[in-house]
This record gives C-alpha cells, structure tokens and sequence, in this order.
C-alpha cells in the first residue's frame, strides 16, 4: 500500500503513459456534504480488452518483464475499498482506459490526500509529450490546469523538463488548491 | 494566502530560457529516476523533488532529468541513475533527498562516484 492518495494517482497515472496515450484526466474532487473524495483518471491510450481488463485486478497480473507482479491498481482498489469507498475501472482496445475510485473523507482508513501538486509536477516532467488536464474540485468551486494552456506561456514543450518550471509549476498548484480549500472555509483537508 | 504564482510568471522563465537551447541535445548528463509503484512507496518523489531542488538552486542547466518505471531492483528503491556523457551509467540505490546533495556535488560536478551508494556499475 502507498502512503497518501498524491502517490497512487502517480502510479496510476503512469499506468496511462505506458498505455501510450496522449492525452490523460486527472480529476479529484472532495464533497464535503458526501464525505466523499472521488478520483478519476481517464486516458486515450491503447485500453485493454477483455481478458486483460478481467484480470488487472490481480497482483499477479502485469505487462512488464522485469517482474511478474504488478501492485498498482490492486494497491488502488484495495485503499478505496478499506475505507469503504468504491473501484471502477473500464476499458476498450485501442480506445482508452477509465479508472475511478471513491474513498470516504471520515473513514479513519482514508488515506490523506498528500503532496497532489509533486504528482502532477512529476507526471508532466517526467512524460511533457503528454496532454495533462488536472482538475481539482472542492464542493463546486474548481481549478483547472491544462498543460496545452501553460505552453501556450511557455511557448516551447522543452522548458516542461526545466527543474525552475517544474518548481514553480508544482508551487502553482498548491496555491490553487489551498485556495479551493479557503473559499470553503477550510476544514483541514488539504493537509499532507 | 495572497496567490502569487501566475501564468505571467512563464513568459518570465522563457525569456530566462533562451540560453537553454545550446545546451539541449546530446552531451548532456542524465539524471534517472526510477518511478514504478515500488519507486514511489519507497519515497522516489521526494528524491525526484530534492534533485530538482538542487539542479534549481545551483543553476546547473545542462542536465536532463528523467523518470524511469520499475527495472526489477525493487528493495533498493528510490533507485537513482547518473549518466555523464562517455562515463559508465552508475546505478545510486537506497536515495533520500539528504543522500542528494552530495551525489550531485560529488558525481555530476567533481565527477567523482558515491561509493557508498552504489548498487549497480555498467561499463
């Protein structure tokens, strides 16, 4: 298991990259009245069909060959579930992957949402080819960062590698989020 | 909190940028950060966030930072690769943002290899 929610939306979030796709959603959003935090990562990659989509749930399951165990949607669904939360995963061959997972904000099992901004940093560093669209959402208010918006500033896909934009990218996130957090009055969710 | 970062702020480190272009492909030392699940359980962000820091702090430009999955190494995660350009790759095992300081004092600037938290060596 991982420690906080910021670290399997990483790993999740790499899933979609390896499945080559060009274009990810990530979208987290926390309902105060529903106790709910619900993510969702949707991607465009290759998908899987069927048989793959039937046994990614299982530990044992995994593309790669340097080892035949592959934790990290089993490590997902088993951190949603644990706090009675829900896990959804669908996919089609050659059209993209969806996963969403819920966890309850009052269950003593929720894992805390983590550092949220170095994910995201680190997903656009590490993969800048890639259309990232992060959404945070906190009881109706939402930031919204579109990496296509950035570049648009930035003007060259290069500089997404640079540590200074990286550092300022990663800054710029958590001050959009605790913001979301203030105009709600702030409960203390937001922290690490 | 007032909001300080804004998208202005990128035209800004654009124009800081433009140097950036020569020092961009080939010859340029690379800097591997191994990013599987077993990578990020073992803390790999934070190591990640630390070499950032550190490349940030010291202006050093002319390296390319990437993000690797997991290469089967698993128990020595964080995993940290250095590559200088015609030196053997060497594989940093077991790295804390403390360890990171030093390995880019002493492996990227000085040239000089860690040692102590060597896990692999290709020649």
């Amino acid at each position: 298991m991982l420690e906080d929610l910021s670290q399997y939306i990483l790993d999740i979030a790499e899933n979609s990259v390896k499945a080559k796709a060009s274009r990810v959603l990530i979208e987290l959003k926390i309902d105060s009245k529903k106790k709910l935090i619900s993510l969702c990562v949707c991607d465009d990659g290759c998908g899987m069909d069927e048989d793959l989509l039937k046994q990614v749930e299982d530990p044992f399951t995994t593309t790669r060959k340097e080892r035949r165990v592959g934790l990290g949607i089993p490590f997902l669904k088993q951190a949603a579930l644990s706090c009675d939360g829900f896990f959804e995963i669908a996919s089609e061959k050659g059209k993209g992957t969806i996963v969403k997972a819920g966890f309850r904000k009052d269950h003593i099992d929720c894992p805390p949402l983590g550092d949220v901004a170095a994910t995201i940093a680190t997903l656009i560093m590490g993969w800048p080819e890639c259309c990232w669209i992060f959404r945070y959402e906190v009881d109706g208010n939402a930031f919204l960062l579109d990496l296509e918006e950035l570049l648009k500033y930035l003007g060259d896909r290069e500089l997404l590698k640079s540590p200074k934009f990286i550092l300022w990218l990663k800054e710029y996130i958590q001050e959009n989020m605790s913001l979301l957090h203030e105009k709600k009055g702030g409960d203390g969710i937001a922290q690490d | 909190m007032p909001k300080i970062k804004s998208l202005e702020d990128l035209r800004k480190l654009r124009e800081e940028s433009k140097d950036l272009t020569s020092a961009r492909s080939g010859g340029k030392t690379k800097i591997i950060v191994g990013m599987g699940t077993c990578g990020i359980a073992a803390g790999a962000r934070e190591v990640l966030s630390a070499i950032l820091n550190e490349l940030a702090r010291r202006e050093i430009k002319d390296v390319a930072v990437e993000t690797t999955g997991c290469i089967g190494m698993c128990q020595y995660e964080p995993l940290v690769d250095f590559i200088r350009p015609g030196e053997p790759r060497v594989t940093y095992g077991n790295v804390e943002p403390k360890d990171v300081p030093r390995l880019i004092v002493e492996h990227l600037i000085n040239g000089k290899v860690v040692w102590d938290k060597v896990v692999g060596r290709t020649d």
